[in-house]
């Protein structure tokens, strides 16, 4: 035999072409569609929240304090503040720890130790966040108290690995030759890596971080230990008494017999969501941001 | 005096005696400054090479090199790729240093110092002897800030601007920025990002220049403008400057070193062959290797 087919019979599908079509296209199909619903589950998440939380958000909601006893009215002011101090609080402690363990695995370390170290905050980056929880609670909670403090602590713990290899990956970016350049003009290590590193790596450091902002923003797990057990007033210190935050507040009242607390709850899960959907979105900018510029480089 | 019958030289003897009376040369500028040079000025050794040999883990890159540099004297690096030109010169202001498994044997005196003895400071060594690379490296900043990030960070706050205004006439840049000083450097063409590079180099006024083919990722009008600038630096800076290009060497260096690749029982290292005023290096290399290198037969 010399042909398996006949080459001038028309082109049409022949012998099991048609059984490989039919496989083809489900397979094609299949792709799409959990393609499609991936997108979709995002899509159906944000807007059930949305649905749900629009009608409680207003000027009121977001600037006033939640009722004594449930019912009606009154806002999620505490938590809104609360969350923003602890996370402020968390970034300042994870990122010069970040920024530095990447310029140590950058540009001081061998490469054997950035092997370990790396590992190190994969793993750390992988722990879950309920036993960073209860690390934060026995540290800092146990004989002392809950406070926004312990939680911006357990917080900078999830915090620090996101930074770290956001900022390490950026570092690797910035060209050899420009710590060549600044080594060849008789500066020191460190003021070379302050001076010209660093700034070039800055767009990318301050993407990783608002993601890891981010991140953290809706971690409830280390919260619920160190500081969940708060009341209904805004409190500006971190130190002292536990402050209210949005995710542990979210579930509280969810727990609860009441109805408009169901509704808070909703508002906030809506305000929470929205702050992460703009954080992702500006770090996105400024990521593309500072690649164009590394890429003129 | 012998007619040798190069068109290229006309007379053999030392460069800065033959300079005022060559001939062959592309601008009456160079010309200019070729005689300009005081003649009375004493031959001070900057680099004293020893026996140097690096090597790079296992494989040895460079051995034997013994090779004094003069001061105020251009010095040309030759030779085919991969024969340790660069290492050479990376070695005379430790740039090596940071390669992994790098290993220097032999001596390199830096006026009479020991540049890899105890106590020495690379740091410090490196604010003495300047470097420029192969491709342009400004750093992302502005064309200001590039020329005064060093002398910023080495204390020189004293005048700054005019220190900065110094070392772009000096890299002939100042006539092309003055107006856009603020503006990132990155903006430059790629003759001038190198001759910014250049002025931050001497802007921190260095004793050495070290030149690593600072001309050839360069069109040939950048390249020209390159060439000029080393014949008014060298009045003030030693320079060394490795090229692979022939020509350039021959335009731009009083003296000229020939590296080639030498078999060393199994292995082909590194090796100064010949060092001499340029006109004899082209003209009449006392070396076979020499001769058939600059004529082009192999390389």
């Amino acid at each position: 035999m010399s042909a398996a087919f006949d080459p001038t019979a028309p082109l049409t599908a022949s012998g099991n072409l048609r059984r490989r079509r039919v496989v083809n296209r489900l397979a094609e199909g299949s792709a799409n569609a959990a393609a499609l619903l991936a997108v979709a589950v995002l899509g159906i998440v944000i807007a059930s929240v949305a649905m749900r939380g629009a009608p409680a958000l207003s000027l009121d909601f977001l600037t006033r304090t939640p009722p004594q006893f449930g019912g009606p009215g009154g806002g999620i002011a505490p938590a809104i503040v609360g969350t923003a101090i602890i996370v402020l609080l968390a970034t300042a402690i994870s990122v010069p720890i970040g920024v530095l363990v990447a310029i140590y695995l950058t540009e001081l370390a061998g490469p054997r130790v950035v092997a370990a170290v790396r590992l190190a905050l994969d793993l750390l980056n992988g722990l879950p966040s309920i036993v960073i929880g209860l690390f934060a609670f026995g540290l800092l909670v146990i004989g002392h108290g809950q406070s926004g403090f312990a939680g911006a602590v357990a917080l900078s713990v999830i915090m620090v690995p996101l930074v770290a290899r956001a900022a390490q990956e950026m570092l690797l970016l910035v060209p050899g030759t420009l710590r060549d350049a600044a080594d060849a003009l008789g500066v020191s290590r460190w003021r070379t890596i302050v001076g010209v590193v660093l700034p070039s790596a800055l767009g990318g450091i301050v993407t990783g971080t608002v993601l890891a902002v981010a991140r953290a923003a809706g971690e409830t797990a280390p919260l619920f230990f160190t500081t969940s057990i708060f009341d209904n007033h805004v409190h500006w210190s971190p130190f002292g008494q536990a402050l209210s935050n949005i995710p542990v507040m979210i579930f509280t009242l969810s727990e609860q017999a009441d109805p408009y607390g169901y509704q808070r709850a909703w508002g906030a899960g809506l305000v929470l969501l929205t702050f992460i959907l703009v954080a992702n979105a500006v770090a996105r900018s400024l990521a593309a941001r500072s690649r164009a510029k590394m890429g003129v480089q | 005096m012998t007619i040798n019958g190069s068109e290229l030289w006309e007379d053999e003897r030392a460069p800065e005696v033959a300079a005022p009376r060559m001939r062959i040369r592309t601008s009456a500028d160079i010309l200019a400054t070729q005689t300009e040079r005081p003649r009375e000025l004493p031959r001070q050794t900057v680099f004293d090479a020893r026996d140097v040999s690096v090597s790079y883990g296992e494989k040895t890159a460079i051995a034997g090199v013994t090779l004094q540099i003069q001061r105020n004297v251009v010095t040309a690096i030759i030779g085919p790729s991969g024969c340790g030109k660069s290492t050479f010169l990376r070695s005379l202001n430790r740039m090596n240093d940071s390669v992994p498994g790098f290993r220097l044997g032999g001596q390199v005196l830096y006026h009479g110092h020991d540049l890899y003895g105890p106590g020495v400071d690379r740091v410090e060594v490196r604010r003495r002897i300047g470097m420029v690379f192969q491709k342009p490296n400004p750093f992302p900043k502005s064309i200001y800030d590039n020329v005064a990030w060093a002398p910023r960070n080495l204390g020189m706050r004293h005048e700054l601007d005019e220190r900065v205004e110094r070392a772009l006439r000096g890299a002939a840049l100042w006539d092309e920025v003055k107006d856009r000083l603020k503006a990132s450097a990155l903006g430059l063409s790629g003759g001038q990002q190198q001759r910014l590079c250049i002025a931050r180099a001497t802007a921190i006024e260095p004793d050495v220049l070290l030149l690593d083919e600072p001309a050839s990722a360069l069109d040939p009008i950048a390249t020209a403008a390159i060439e000029e600038l080393m014949h008014t630096l060298k009045r003030r800076y030693t320079i060394v400057i490795v090229t692979h290009n022939m020509q350039q060497a021959a335009r731009v260096a009083d003296r000229t070193a020939f590296f080639s690749l030498e078999e060393r029982g199994a292995e082909r290292v590194g090796a100064l062959i010949e060092e001499d005023a340029t006109q004899t290096i082209f003209g009449r290399p006392r070396d076979s290797r020499t001769r058939d290198y600059v004529s082009g037969r192999f390389g």
